[in-house]
């Protein structure tokens, strides 16, 4: 599989680890009324799809930033790559 | 272990598999054989339906039929039985677990599989050759003991081989490695291979001739729940009723159960295999690196068999990718060089369904009437006979069997994850 870096072009994804579905962004919040449920389901359950999946991916072995790629489950075809940060920015994190 | 009386089935065999008509059969062209099982059409509504025709799915309806005299089932497959991972793996069953959640369950699928043929009177060509995982270093020996005395606590059996006692087993390995000399291993002697497909067949024939419809060609697309009740499973073949549905589908779990609405604490991953060309025996058992993710296996045939990590990313592709071929390899060459001079002859992928803490589920989920199993990770051949008496007792009882009292959905909420390797909820890492 070939992840293409939005800064540094197309890699080989033996440079990357994968640490799993992109949901792993949305921390829970630590002080709401059922965090422990939520935290469950956070860091515990999946969508687990057949076809399109976004999910988190670190440049070990390169530049050392997250990725969010998303990755066909059913052919591996990589369909989009963004910066982890944007990502999460857009989702309303500070950082 | 007998789990079930049928008298008269090994004279119906003995006269369908006379010598005789073997004999016959060879002259004739072998045109007067008779399919094995029924292709039945799915009835409109059955006491079970079993989702999936693998392994567990197959067993599961023989002990219904056996165990618990319930033979209104139907075992409803999306292609043809074993098409799935119990014909794609690579055939080793041992009990070598740690956890008590998990070790008196293994133990249980050891005991059934030294009985199995007998049982289901059919060759699945159970062979104890043994297993051995090595160590490398103090610190893993001392594991092993700790392993090997969990497992002897269970009524397994274990035994620690200094390097002497495996250099007389296997005098190829690599045992003066610079950076992972091999101190010795935890050997169990029980363990070894079995036929996979034939454990499917055996366990087929057997439910059907006590009454199970087993319908291929049957893909379930979803589920039949109304005000939180399961009564029935959505086919193209149209709408099939039953009063408990019990899933089993493996690889496919996230995306059967996302049908129901329910997330699991699973992802879908693949596992590859290898096999070499045949060569002369040179592999005792089954050999497994304590170093790195490699493990291996002769066939009767003669190829060496296998295998190492999961390629890490989800997939439900039934393939993998070069990068994980060459770092088996690498584990290979590292373990025994001499494994550099076979060819590799066939590679292949299967869906694993890779659970949050590496072990897997036999339960009932939040909607009445439909039940999980499911979980197995890379390891779930081995538990084939277990998992289909457990899930049956789940399901004719009500109550789980108690060496699966752990393997329940809601572990992870009550801080009961069964983690063998302690790496937490990082399904790639199990
Ligand atoms: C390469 C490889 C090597 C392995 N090696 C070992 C090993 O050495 N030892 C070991 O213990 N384990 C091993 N395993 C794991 C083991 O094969 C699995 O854990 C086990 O086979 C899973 O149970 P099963 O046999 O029921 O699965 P499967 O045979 O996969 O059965 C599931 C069935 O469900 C069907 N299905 C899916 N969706 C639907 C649907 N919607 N409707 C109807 N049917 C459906 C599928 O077609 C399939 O036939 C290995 C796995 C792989 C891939």
């Amino acid at each position: 599989m070939i992840i293409d870096h939005p800064l540094l072009g197309p890699r080989d994804a033996q440079e990357f680890v994968i640490l799993g579905d992109a949901s792993l962004i949305d921390r829970p919040d630590w002080q709401a009324e059922d965090a422990a449920q939520q935290f469950h389901d956070y860091q515990h359950l999946r969508d687990n799809p057949a076809g399109e999946h976004r999910e988190l991916w670190f440049h070990e072995q390169g530049d050392r930033s997250w990725l969010v790629v998303t990755r066909s489950t059913l052919t591996h075809e990589v369909l989009k790559v963004e910066l982890a940060r944007d990502v999460a920015i857009a989702r309303g994190r500070n950082r | 272990m007998k789990t079930g009386a049928w008298i008269g089935h090994s004279a119906v065999d003995a006269m369908r598999y006379s010598v005789l008509q073997i004999l016959k059969e060879g002259l004739t062209g072998n045109r007067g054989w008779k399919p094995v099982w029924r292709e039945p059409e799915p009835k409109r509504r059955y006491d079970v339906i079993v989702v999936g025709g693998g392994g567990h799915g197959l067993a599961t309806a023989y002990y219904l039929a056996t165990v618990h005299g319930l033979t209104d089932v139907a075992v409803l497959e999306k292609g043809w039985l074993g098409s799935g991972n119990v014909g794609r793996n690579t055939t080793i069953v041992r009990s070598n677990y740690l956890l008590p959640g998990n070790e008196p369950f293994y133990e249980l699928s050891m005991k059934l599989w030294e009985g199995l043929e007998q049982e289901f009177n059919y060759n699945a060509m159970v062979s104890q050759r043994g297993i051995v995982n090595l160590y490398h270093s103090d610190a893993q020996r001392d594991a092993a003991a700790r392993r090997a005395n969990a497992m002897i606590l269970a009524g397994a059996d274990g035994v620690l081989l200094d390097r002497e006692a495996l250099e007389k087993k296997c005098p190829y390995l690599d045992y003066d490695n610079e950076r992972f000399p091999i101190k010795g291993g935890l050997w169990q002697p029980r363990g070894g291979t079995v036929r996979h497909d034939a454990v499917a067949w055996g366990y087929a024939r057997g439910a059907d001739r006590r009454g199970v419809d087993l319908i291929q060609n049957c893909e379930v697309t979803g589920f039949d729940i109304r005000n939180g009740v399961c009564h029935g499973v959505e086919t193209p073949r149209g709408t099939i009723g039953a009063d408990r549905v019990a899933v089993c589908v493996a690889g496919s779990s996230g995306k059967v159960m996302g049908y129901a609405g329910l997330r699991l604490p699973i992802e879908s991953h693949v596992l590859q295999a290898f096999v070499t060309e045949g060569l002369k025996p040179a592999i005792p058992g089954v050999i497994t690196y304590g170093a790195g993710h490699f493990y291996v296996s002769q066939s009767d045939k003669g190829g060496l068999v296998f295998g190492g990590d999961i390629d890490g990313y989800n997939s439900y592709a039934q393939r993998g990718n070069l990068p994980t071929l060459e770092d088996v390899c690498e584990g290979g060459m590292a373990l025994m060089p001499m494994i550099g001079r076979a060819r590799v002859l066939r590679i292949w992928g299967g869906l694993v369904d890779m659970s949050m803490d590496g072990s897997p589920f036999i339960d009932r989920t939040p909607v009445e009437g439909l039940l999980f199993n499911g979980g197995w990770n890379y390891g779930g051949f081995k538990a084939t006979p277990a998992s289909g008496y457990c899930y049956a007792h789940l399901i004719a009882t009500g109550e789980p069997h108690p060496v699966a009292t752990e393997m329940r959905l809601d572990r992870f909420e009550r801080g009961g994850a069964i983690d063998e390797k302690g790496v937490g909820a990082q399904p790639n890492l199990h």
